[in-house]
């Protein structure tokens, strides 16, 4: 398989994922759970059968609380949201969804988080994923050291290795703003796990292909470097599918078999380590191959001033 | 050979020791060497309180300090509700300037969220006022009163005392070494003056000071019933809080959604491993049997790790650990398909697993790193979700790397194949010799 060859096209559809991803983030946006915005999330199930949710929401209206929404989920499940209220709204709350102890429910799950506590879980997020961005850069600088007497310094190497990161940040980020339009799920801490195991996890799959790339300039002395590349991807491409491939397969039967609480954690996954083996092969190391040509370019051009 | 093959049975016996007992300490509680999996509140059910310190009013340098004490009057408190295993943290971040100090409770098997807070806040903060400087005894007002230094983060004890004449309960109490220092500064500066006891931000009473008193002892008379006075005492003992706090977050998880969820992770990861396993095995035949057995061992060293260390597990962190598995099968993979290329160099069987191993470990070490570094930096950044799951993943890569490099190595090197002919070429599969 020629991948430097066809790696416009490939470079295309990454374009066009990108695309679409940018689109649903900016236009569906992410439908950020209370880990980040700080509120309460209450999970409730009716022991008999759950009363009509019409009857439920008129009833709730007239407590004023502001932003309080209810949802079905299951057969008799039902997941409140709500700003951060008191212990006394609360039991108001709880009285209405009781039909006034009329409905028994049991109270599965209840979470609220201070509107402090989700700023600084974004901040953190945020941080987060700037300090690996930033550290990662500087381990492949400094491990690809070697590189630099070949065609590209080894900085170059990290810079591509993030532009690739970006991709699957942008896409399976993207995934999420489409499972919130489409499904309600919300992008909560475990989200923010999610993110930065596809980082851990690219960054991982890409350097298995630098490595070989590395392994292969000092072995080949062949002049051109795009033929090097096309070489260590021809040879690499099995493992990274194979191992992806595992990966998936535990992803999906989490997806299928794993508890509701990791659900939308397995989806992203699944999307950001599918796109991660993909930018890994067909587009980082397509990048370095363009990297290089566009600077022989530029020397070239200098060289006839 | 011998040596290899020596320590390739040594190694399948550790795994399948270590197996048997992550088994019978599983089945068997009471054992001490190995404990049970310790469950986190997502799956066992309970409820985590945060608590908001407000630390405003103390010297910068006491924080630590106050915190921990905080900690321990909290973790008392909580122990005597009989409470199995309770944690009970602090823990503080700085962001954009300010740092906030809280205050971390998890209660396994509490689902009541009153029960929860009251066991908790319902602590009294014991504090004492002076009068402001250059406000006249006479037309002294409550809001004359200002903060001391002296709060009951300095109590030695309380007790029920009743007057000798009216026989109405008052409360004494006896303050620590450096507490009966700030109370006799704090009378010697109030001779003739009052000196106000709150008592979560209330006035008790504001006895006015005759003389210094060095040596710790107070008095506290309200208008008490004998078992109000009875109930703060048992309350001041249990721990007045040094630091006033307040709710910030709070997670309650039922049991039955925890054990659901419980179960759900852990059938899942096993019909996982179980179809890698199948994959495996068809892709790389013989080495991939290797791998699946170095797999089973590097699973088996997990849980152990696990229980000893104890990993609080939670969902997240299984989702973490599952991952880690197919970290520990790309390590495998990535070995095979160097040894698969020696192997089609014309090495022999041998020297081309010394080879493949070898040519394998600079990507294996590499990608590897990169992935601790982000696990690190989640677990220092993470709130306990992430930090649980940041734990799992990196302890997973660590081992997995040492089951790829030594176990699956040796059980290779063990089976002692010379040369590809025959039966060898089949075992080895199509995977390697085609193309």
């Amino acid at each position: 398989m020629n991948i430097v060859k066809y790696r416009r096209i490939f470079f295309a559809g990454s374009l066009i994922l990108i695309g679409v991803a940018l689109y649903s983030l900016f236009s569906f946006g992410l439908n950020l759970g209370s880990d980040f915005v700080g509120g309460t999330v209450m999970e409730i199930e009716y022991r008999t059968s759950r009363p009509e949710l019409a009857v439920l929401k008129t009833a709730l209206a007239e407590t004023k609380l502001e932003s309080l929404s209810i949802a079905p989920a299951g057969e008799k499940k039902l997941i409140v949201k709500a700003k951060v209220i008191s212990e006394e709204e609360k039991e108001t709350i709880n009285r209405i969804l009781s039909l006034d102890g009329k409905a028994q429910f049991v109270e599965k799950r209840f979470s609220q988080v201070g509107p402090a506590l989700g700023k600084e879980l974004s901040r953190k997020g945020l941080i987060a994923i700037s300090l690996v961005v930033l550290l990662t850069i500087i381990f492949i600088a400094f491990v690809f050291r070697q590189v630099s007497k070949h065609y590209l310094s080894s900085w170059k190497y990290g810079v591509v290795a993030i532009i690739a990161l970006a991709h699957d940040i942008i896409i399976s980020s993207g995934a999420m703003a489409l499972l919130g339009y489409f499904y309600g799920a919300e992008a909560d801490a475990l989200f923010l796990t999610a993110l930065l195991t596809i980082l851990g996890l690219s960054i991982n799959d890409t350097i298995v292909v630098f490595d070989r790339i590395r392994e292969n300039l000092n072995r080949h002395s062949s002049n051109d470097f795009s033929e090097v590349v096309g070489i260590s991807l021809n040879e690499t491409y099995t493992r990274s599918i194979n191992t992806t491939l595992t990966i998936i397969i535990t992803l999906v039967c989490l997806l299928i078999f794993g508890p509701e609480s990791t659900r939308y954690f397995s989806a992203v996954l699944l999307v950001g380590m599918t796109v991660g083996t993909y930018s890994s092969i067909f587009i980082a190391a397509n990048l370095l191959v363009e990297w290089e040509a566009y600077s022989r370019r530029k020397v070239v051009a200098k060289g006839r001033k | 050979m011998t040596k290899i093959r020596f320590w390739a049975i040594i190694l399948l016996l550790a795994g399948v020791l270590v197996g048997y007992f992550n088994y019978y300490s599983q089945v068997n509680p009471q054992w001490s060497f190995f404990r049970p999996f310790k469950l986190g509140l997502d799956l066992s059910g309970g409820s985590r309180l945060t608590y908001e310190a407000d630390v405003a009013r103390l010297n910068p340098a006491d924080v630590s300090d106050a915190m921990s004490s905080l900690r321990e009057v909290i973790e008392r408190r909580v122990n005597v509700f009989g409470v199995s295993e309770p944690v009970v943290q602090t823990e503080s971040s700085s962001l954009s300037g300010t740092t906030h100090h809280r205050l971390v409770v998890e209660l396994p098997g509490v689902t009541d969220i009153k029960e929860a807070v009251k066991m908790i806040a319902q602590t009294p903060q014991l504090e004492f006022y002076a009068l402001r400087a250059g406000v006249g005894v006479e037309m002294a007002s409550s809001t004359d009163f200002v903060a001391t230094s002296l709060t009951g983060q300095y109590l030695k004890k309380a007790q029920v005392t009743f007057n000798q004449n009216s026989l109405s309960p008052s409360i004494s109490i006896e303050f620590n070494g450096e507490g009966a220092k700030l109370f006799a500064t704090i009378t010697k500066a109030n001779v003739n003056k009052p000196v106000a006891i709150l008592l979560d931000g209330q006035i008790i009473s504001a006895p006015t000071v005759r003389e210094e008193i060095r040596d710790g002892r107070a008095e506290i008379s309200g208008q008490f019933t004998v078992e109000e006075a009875r109930e703060l005492t048992r309350n001041l003992n249990l721990g007045a809080l040094p630091v006033p706090i307040k709710l910030a977050s709070t997670e309650i998880v039922g049991a039955t959604l925890g054990s659901e969820a419980t179960q759900k992770g852990v059938g899942a990861g096993l019909i996982g491993l179980l179809i890698v396993a199948i994959f495996m095995i068809l892709w790389y035949r013989l080495p991939g049997l290797v791998a699946v057995v170095s797999l089973s061992i590097y699973v088996m060293l997990m849980l152990a790790i696990f229980k000893l260390l104890p990993v609080t597990l939670t969902a997240a962190g299984i989702a973490g650990f599952i991952l880690s598995i197919g970290i520990a099968v790309d390590a495998n993979v990535l070995i095979f398909e160097r040894l698969r290329e020696e192997l089609k160099a014309g090495r022999g069987m041998h020297e081309a697993t010394k080879e493949g191993f070898s040519r394998a470990w600079s990507s294996i070490r590499d990608s590897n790193l990169t992935s601790i570094i982000s696990a690190a930096i989640l677990f220092w950044f993470g709130t306990s979700l992430i930090k649980g799951f940041a734990l799992t993943l990196s302890v997973g890569i660590i081992v997995s790397m040492f089951t790829a490099i030594t176990v699956t190595r040796t059980l290779l090197l063990a089976l002692g194949f010379r040369n590809q002919v025959g039966w060898s070429k089949f075992l080895f599969g199509q995977a390697f010799f085609k193309r």
